[in-house]
């Protein structure tokens, strides 16, 4: 399925990469205000539909680059992973764990395991429904 | 440290691949540094258990659900840890030559180190459902490691054979545990030994014992449960030797060891021990004696050495204890070492029929000598240390409490028929005329004979001077066992006595029956295939047959492929038992209060409706999905309104990509057709009906009734205190609740790759001719 509408190419071309942006500061900010791994998955999700509807499946793999289902993979091992360090500092699987690496000037950078599993949801939530979007626009081709 | 030792296998196992690209054909030998350094780990940690301690190693896990890490090394989980990783790393080097240059290499050593860790896992662990998870990985690399040649449908059977016996097995003995844990109230093996509760007196001793026994005995493949252990051959030997002789059968066994000492006393549990492993050690007796192919007897004779340990915990004195430990070790040293030696006479002869072989001992002069002391080992000879294991069995079972003259006899026969198979072994093979094999027969390479070689030199040494392992670690396993303190006195030669005379006259009648093999054989043979019919592997087959049936029967009914009945029936058996539930325990109420709504609410709420209705009576496919849409956007707008923008942006996002999705799957549909006659509208209709109407009411219901406080203040109060997020929704999500999110993202996978294999795989096959 591919449309041949120049305004949908255009404003593909336009939207997609703010909307990508957007889902990654949706990531970002997530724990403090409105957003998250799974609304910016889903917005991440919305950006590569919006770029295959206007420029069909195949192009859109070429895009990522990698197969949807190797993001769905990569996002389960990074929620897995964020669950691991604990172990090390001896406390139970799942407890978080907070760094604060201070930045030039004022404020500091939050990263903590939560992080990482919050990336990882992004990634479980756009690799899913990519698979979902590209196999099914590439079964009537 | 202990944390790391036992899940060294399963990191060594990721990194397999990319070692296997450097280190090629030596791979073996590189793995086998890891069993190679966790074998010097646990030979230091021996001064400290013959010494009377028992080492607890606490890590916490889930400790909200009672699971931990904890890891407790006594005498007999340390001698289980010896074995596992001193024979471990024989097995890893002599698989590299076995399998050498095989395609899959790679793949069997990832599975192989992840049994290992699994099976150190379970004879660590303290905590006992840590313990079952670790029983049943090593049930399920057992598993792929038996269907490791997975192209050939007869290895994928006898794989799922062994699955279902073993993981069927273990779904009882989790029943058992938890049984066990409601009546001590302890999820740690070592609480539950150091407490003096009396289990017996307790309701659920007899189901807890029970399951726990059915457990044990799938594992370690006790009658009637022993026909997947001999199936199990069809894995490479390697596996063969490591899996199903010297460590995962064993698990059944170290169970009932484990728990012996709060359980034995009572007559449930030591009499099935006795019956059942006394059974077992005959039968697999005579069928190791009556089978041809090599490794079918070495299977066999591995049933009955299983059998012989089951018997030895219930007849449970101190003697039968310290005879116990000497078969453990003494079978898994000469079993590791003849599995190894069989699989060398396949790789170098190109058969497994023993029948076939003759007169290797020109031209395999090392295997020879190796497998001699082996099978002596087997048969119970001086001066090997499988005699000293065997003349205490004799013993113990001389002094059993009950049932002296049942056991003795079937210890006798068992091993007369022991005797017998240890020449068919040895003798059979490497002497007599010399038979033509398929492949010209020379000597095994170093690292398929180093392994044996070291484990027979082993059974010497412990032969010879039986007070060595004694003094460093069996002291300390039988005492765990047995409960209290036990100081063996092993030695080789106890004077003449019963249990010499004994061994004398079983070596004898052995020898006799072994040169009568030849024209007893076909006789055994047709005798097996007419018994097989209402043996306990026919009862499987049937069984089997009788879930497919059962699964057919169910799928005709009620997954029939219409849509339509599977949503009414699942909307009608929910919201029937919740509006029955709500009616009895709640009764109706009705007091709808517009009084403060605003003029939007009510628009959005006429909105609602408006969508709902249209796209229930539209005949537009397209329209229904978008009205749907709307609805889905109505609901939004209200999560906004009452200020849960979270809830609000996902709902949006979620309903245009369920559009898109919807819209996709439309262009598939065949047009739209009326095929549901009035009747069935109206039925449908009704459904509809009832079921909104009880979730209206139910809504209502919950307004207004509160069984438990609310668990919003907590987030409320420690989001930011605890968990440094603001965002309360996000907090929960991947912190508080972050378990939960994890199971999620699974089902997400699990649900794409569902639909990548119905639209993906099921469009390929249609491109096939």
């Amino acid at each position: 399925m591919k449309t041949n509408t120049l305004i949908l190419h255009t404003a593909a071309l336009a939207i997609m990469p703010l909307q990508l942006m957007f889902s990654v500061f949706l990531l970002l900010r997530g724990h403090d205000e409105p957003g998250g791994g799974f609304i910016g998955g889903l917005v991440a999700a919305s950006a590569f539909v919006l770029y295959a509807f206007a420029f069909g499946a195949e192009s859109t793999r070429k895009l990522l680059r990698v197969s949807p289902r190797d993001i769905l993979a990569a996002g389960l091992l990074f929620g897995l992973a964020s669950t691991i360090p604990a172990f090390w500092t001896g406390q139970a699987m799942l407890t978080a764990l907070w760094w604060e690496v201070p930045l030039p000037g004022e404020g500091y950078l939050k990263l903590s395991t939560v992080l990482i599993f919050d990336i990882g949801v992004y990634l479980a939530v756009l690799g899913t429904l990519m698979t979902f979007v590209i196999s099914l626009m590439e079964s009537d081709e | 440290m202990m944390l790391l030792a036992v899940l060294s296998g399963f990191l060594l196992a990721v990194a397999v691949p990319a070692l296997y690209r450097v280190a090629g054909k030596h791979i073996g030998w590189v793995l086998a540094l890891l069993p190679a350094l966790l074998t010097a780990y646990f030979v230091s940690l021996i001064p400290a258990v013959s010494g009377g301690e028992t080492l607890l190693i606490r890590n916490q896990w889930m400790p909200g659900l009672g699971v931990s890490l904890d890891f407790m090394v006594d005498g007999l989980a340390l001698v289980f840890a010896l074995l596992i990783s001193g024979i471990g790393t024989f097995i890893l080097i002599y698989a590299g030559s076995y399998l050498q240059g095989h395609k899959d290499l790679g793949r069997f050593y990832v599975i192989m180190l992840s049994f290992m860790a699994s099976m150190l896992g379970l004879v660590l662990s303290d905590n006992l459902i840590t313990f079952f998870v670790f029983w049943e990985l090593t049930s399920i690399t057992s598993y792929m490691l038996i269907g490791f040649n997975h192209e050939d449908a007869e290895a994928r059977k006898c794989a799922l054979q062994g699955l279902f016996v073993t993981a069927g097995g273990g779904l009882v003995l989790m029943a058992g545990l938890i049984l066990l844990i409601f009546i001590t109230g302890s999820y740690s093996f070592s609480e539950i030994l150091a407490s003096d509760l009396a289990i017996h007196d307790h309701g659920y001793y007899t189901a807890a014992a029970v399951c726990i026994l059915i457990g044990a005995f799938t594992k370690s493949a006790q009658v009637p449960f022993h026909f997947w252990l001999p199936n199990a051959m069809a894995a490479p030997t390697p596996v063969s030797a490591y899996l199903h002789s010297a460590t995962m059968v064993k698990a059944g066994v170290y169970l009932l060891a484990r728990l012996n000492s709060s359980m034995d006393g009572d007559a449930l549990w030591s009499n099935s021990l006795m019956l059942f492993g006394a059974a077992t050690m005959l039968t697999g007796a005579y069928l190791a004696f009556s089978s041809t192919g090599i490794k079918k007897v070495l299977a066999y004779s591995t049933v009955m050495a299983l059998g012989t340990l089951t018997m030895l915990i219930g007849i449970g004195t101190e003697k039968a204890i310290i005879a116990f430990v000497c078969v453990l070790v003494a079978h898994s040293l000469y079993k590791g070492a003849l599995f190894m030696l069989a699989g060398a006479l396949d790789h170098e002869t190109g058969t497994k029929d023993i029948t076939k072989m003759g007169g290797l001992w020109r031209s395999m002069p090392r295997t020879a000598v190796i497998t001699g002391l082996a099978a002596l080992s087997l048969a119970g000879l001086p001066p090997l240390f499988g005699f000293v294991a065997k003349e205490l069995m004799f013993e113990s079972v001389i002094n059993s409490p009950v049932w002296p003259w049942g056991l003795l006899t079937a210890a006798v026969a068992s091993s007369i028929l022991v005797v017998a198979v240890a020449g068919l072994v040895f003798l059979k093979p490497f002497f007599g005329p010399v038979r033509t094999t398929p492949k010209q027969p020379h000597d095994a390479p170093v690292a398929m004979l180093i392994g044996p070689a070291v484990l027979t030199l082993l059974a010497l040494i412990f032969g010879v001077a039986p007070f060595v392992p004694a003094i460093f670690v069996l002291d300390a396993t039988v005492s765990s066992v047995y409960g209290t303190g036990v100081t063996t006195a092993l030695a080789l030669w106890h004077g003449v006595n019963v249990p010499l005379m004994l061994s004398g006259a079983s070596l004898l009648a052995g020898s006799l029956l072994f040169i009568t093999w030849q024209r007893l054989h076909p006789k055994l043979y047709a005798v097996n295939t007419a018994a097989s019919r209402f043996g306990p592997e026919a009862g499987y087959f049937r069984f089997m047959l009788g879930i497919t049936q059962v699964a057919s029967w169910q799928t005709r009914v009620l997954q029939n492929g219409v849509l339509g009945i599977y949503l009414l029936i699942l909307v009608l058996v929910t919201f029937g038992l919740t509006g029955y539930t709500l009616f009895t325990r709640h009764g109706f109420q009705l007091d709808f209060d517009f009084s403060n709504g605003y003029f939007y609410e009510f628009g959005i709420a006429l909105l609602i409706v408006a969508a709902t209705v249209f796209a229930s009576v539209t005949r537009s496919r397209l329209g229904s999905v978008a009205s749907v849409g709307v609805l889905g956007f109505g609901v939004a707008l209200i999560f906004i309104h009452f200020s849960a923008p979270d809830l609000g942006i996902t709902q949006l996002l979620v309903e245009t990509l369920t559009v898109i999705l919807l819209v996709l799957v439309l262009f598939k549909l065949p047009p739209f057709v009326n095929l549901s006659s009035p009747w069935e509208r109206y039925r449908d209709l009704s459904v509809a009906i009832f079921a909104g109407a009880t979730m209206t009411l139910l809504m209502l219901a919950v307004l207004d009734i509160q069984y438990f406080d609310s668990i919003s203040s907590y987030y409320i109060e420690n989001s930011y205190g605890l968990a440094f997020g603001k965002n309360i929704v996000n907090v929960i999500l991947v912190d508080f609740r972050q378990l939960d999110t994890l199971g999620e993202i699974f089902v997400l996978g699990l649900a794409a790759m569902g639909v990548y294999s119905m639209v993906k795989l099921r469009a390929e096959d249609q491109h096939k001719p």
